[in-house]
């Protein structure tokens, strides 16, 4: 009796199954790399529509955070400042300068200048920047070392994941308020860091708030 | 087997040539994967696209209104004036405390010392940076000046000063004009003024 099936189609069931594994794995491997904001945000850097230079203005002319985001300590947001408030040194630094056109023709008739967002959680999440800075959180924290970027980069992944890590145990980066607006600032060991943010979670009486209303509502 | 194997792999290698790498630069916003509710309908602070035709979602008040919670009384704390006068009040209308005093030197550290100087001496940073004219607060003219005036100076500007009222909370601006009488002071105390404790302490350096 001659062979319906050709010989080879008797490993056809195990080459399915090991080619199946092996897409399997691939797609999984491939969604856990890519769908998920360490690949989607982190390295979003968008062009502003002014060159503005954190790096230039905090680490070399030495401005605190606080001069132009007046409001993170009292607000839920923290502000871009009024270009205006760009123009009280402009008006005399750099004064003519064609990269500063459009902050002073802002400052002159009101019309916004169209920064692009580049941290931006979804609606649903009801971030508060004051509680954060005035608990011991640095900005550093969630966006990185900005003082030392030319152009913002979204450094920090700000996933669920990334929160909570810090909400299930905030002993490890919480610091004392002086240095919260000074991005170089390091604890001097990995210890001093968990034993003072230990005695600074008992102070300020800092709860594990991990219960999904805390952000969500 | 092998023509497969071969296929899977070169398919991952044009993902990755085409996706990148975790973290590598991005000029376009983020992708959503799942965009449920993640951008919904309402104004948020600052954003401009949206509801009104100016594209600004943070409101200014109206003309001739002030909102709720806002400085509206012409008191001295408010004005930095006498009531019904243009008089400036002499005194800070706030009580002088240790936390008032700490309070100032931040805020002044912030905003007022990159021109003004650390010690107030108009020796900041700005003036290496092409600030021309700035004030030296240990001018006997500003020295000589009631509390109320250099509350007005920093609420109002002066000059090239832009005003720092909408920036500075009314009790910061008293703050910072406390610090400011503290640095005065600190240059024009006599030695006789220093506790006589603490007077072989002024030759230690810090």
């Amino acid at each position: 009796m001659s062979d319906i099936f050709p010989k080879w189609t008797n490993r056809l069931p195990a080459l399915v199954l090991a080619g199946v594994a092996v897409m399997g794995t691939a797609g999984v491997a491939g969604a856990w790399y890519y769908f998920t904001p360490k690949y989607t945000r982190v390295g979003y850097q968008p062009i502003q529509p002014v060159n503005f230079s954190h790096n230039i203005h905090v680490d070399q002319v030495g401005l605190d955070c606080r001069y132009c985001h007046n409001g993170v300590e009292k607000s839920w947001y923290s502000n871009i400042p009024s270009s205006t408030l760009c123009m009280n040194c402009h008006s005399q630094v750099l004064k003519d300068d064609p990269r500063l056109a459009l902050v002073a023709e802002s400052a002159t008739t009101g019309k916004p200048i169209p920064w692009v967002q580049v941290h931006k959680v979804p609606d649903y999440v009801y971030f508060n920047h004051s509680v954060h800075v005035n608990r011991g959180i640095s900005c550093v924290h969630c966006h990185g070392q900005i003082n030392q970027m030319d152009e913002v980069r979204h450094a920090q992944p700000l996933s669920m994941t990334f929160c909570l890590e810090c909400h299930r145990d905030p002993a490890q980066k919480i610091r004392g308020l002086e240095h919260v607006f000074d991005l170089n600032w390091q604890a001097p060991s990995p210890t001093a860091q968990i034993d003072e943010g230990q005695r600074l979670v008992e102070e300020w009486n800092v709860q594990k708030l991990d219960n999904c209303s805390t952000c969500h509502r | 087997m092998r023509y497969f194997l071969a296929g899977v792999a070169l398919f991952a290698l044009i993902v990755v040539s085409v996706a990148g790498f975790r973290g590598g630069l991005s000029r376009k916003p983020p992708i959503e994967i799942f965009p449920d509710m993640d951008r919904q309908a309402k104004l948020r602070p600052q954003t401009g696209e949206g509801f009104f035709a100016d594209g600004l979602s943070s409101r200014t008040p109206v003309p001739g209104t002030i909102a709720r919670g806002q400085p509206h009384l012409e008191i001295p704390l408010n004005t930095g004036r006498e009531p019904g006068t243009t008089n400036f009040v002499e005194v800070n209308p706030m009580p002088i405390t240790a936390e008032l005093l700490a309070r100032g030197r931040e805020r002044f550290t912030i905003n007022c010392a990159p021109c003004h100087g650390g010690q107030g001496d108009g020796k900041g940073v700005t003036s290496k940076l092409g600030m021309a004219v700035v004030g030296n607060l240990q001018d006997p003219r500003i020295v000589q000046q009631t509390d109320g005036e250099i509350f007005t100076t920093i609420t109002g500007g002066k000059n090239l000063m832009q005003g720092y009222g909408p920036n500075l909370p009314i009790a910061d601006r008293w703050a910072i004009v406390a610090y400011v009488r503290a640095l005065q002071l600190s240059r024009l105390a006599s030695l006789d003024e220093v506790p006589a404790e603490l007077r072989a302490s002024l030759n230690q350096k810090p």
